[in-house]
């Protein structure tokens, strides 16, 4: 999923501070599986800023809405009727939702609530971690279902590398070296022998490198 | 026991208090409370077992939001207690009242007046 940190009240109240109606908009999504902009987090920042507000007697107007999803057009129509009555949306969704919530509602600023941040897993309550950068060509085939692009910090597809070292990375003692995983899954599924194939230059222009992307699907398209 | 504890205290009974959520904390304010104790079972005597660890944590998180805001976080506290304590139950809710009444009302009460 999309892991996405909420971004200090202060920092949400000054970006708002000129308005007088507002949306604070959630996303039942990834945001809400990583508690920071479902449901829940809406209805105590939207709290948060009615109390903060009325107490520098300001009159200010903050409303709840959570959307399924708000990378989908379909759900984000659902606030068509209601979206001009606001002077701005506070939109808790991850970057892409923020932007897409932008794009269909041209004429009004959709702030962001939450700082997103990678693609990753919950590894326990409160912790999550990074799995995927995205990288568009998939090689977790080849290397035991560790990913080093996203795991390892020099992104490395032929590792160790020197920095390694008791099964740690040498930027952070408690970080593991992603290539250590690799060899120790590599050995565990008796597929050593792969960890000898040197892996060939990636190609990176499916990643960032190549500039913003986009998957066409003429298959599902109508 | 018949104990005397003060009237100005209204209780909110929940199963435990792994179900106060930093939510209510903060409509109870955003509705005129002018304080908010949430009072659990002892640590590592919780029936479901971190229920009262988890309240600890949204009551911490809640006062960081109201002093933020500036409503005060020293609005909400969290205590504990075993439920034989009744004369502890009695003294924590002096406690709470008299530390209040220290603070003062809910800012948004003068505010809302004001506003008006």
């Amino acid at each position: 999923m999309i892991v996405a940190d909420k971004k200090p009240i202060e920092e949400i109240i000054e970006e708002i501070k000129d308005y007088t109606t507002i949306l604070i908009l959630g996303c039942n999504e990834c945001v809400t599986v990583c508690e920071a902009g479902g449901k829940k987090e809406v209805g105590i920042l939207a709290s948060a800023l009615r109390m903060y507000f009325l107490n520098q007697g300001k009159d200010v107007t903050i409303d709840e809405r959570t959307l399924e999803r708000q990378c989908d057009h379909e759900y984000l129509e659902e606030i068509r009727d209601v979206a001009d009555q606001y002077d701005a949306i506070v939109s808790l969704a991850c970057g892409v939702g923020v932007q897409f919530t932008a794009e269909e509602y041209h004429t009004v600023p959709v702030i962001p609530g939450v700082n997103t941040c990678f693609l990753g897993a919950t590894e326990a309550r409160g912790l999550w971690t990074e799995r995927c950068q995205a990288c568009g060509e998939c090689i977790l085939a080849r290397t035991g279902g560790i990913c080093p692009v996203s795991r390892c910090a020099k992104r490395i597809l032929n590792g160790p590398c020197g920095g390694s070292s008791n099964g740690k990375c040498e930027i952070n003692k408690e970080l593991d070296c992603a290539w250590q995983l690799i060899i120790d899954r590599l050995d565990a599924l008796g597929k050593l022998d792969d960890y000898e194939t040197i892996s060939p230059i990636k190609d990176w222009s499916t990643d960032r490198a190549g500039g913003p992307r986009k998957v066409v699907r003429e298959d599902v398209q109508l | 026991m018949r104990l005397k504890y003060p009237s100005s205290i209204k209780i909110v009974r929940i199963p435990c208090t792994g179900k106060v959520d930093i939510l209510h904390i903060l409509r109870a304010f955003e509705m005129g409370a002018d304080g908010v104790y949430a009072v659990g079972c002892m640590e590592g005597d919780c029936h479901y077992d971190s229920g009262n660890f988890r309240a600890r944590k949204r009551v911490e998180q809640a006062r960081k939001i109201l002093d933020t805001i500036g409503i005060g976080g020293e609005r909400v506290q969290m205590y504990n207690l075993s439920a034989g304590e009744g004369p502890l139950f009695a003294k924590y809710a002096v406690e709470m009242h008299e530390k209040i009444l220290k603070l003062g009302p809910n800012p948004l009460k003068l505010a809302k007046k004001k506003a008006a």
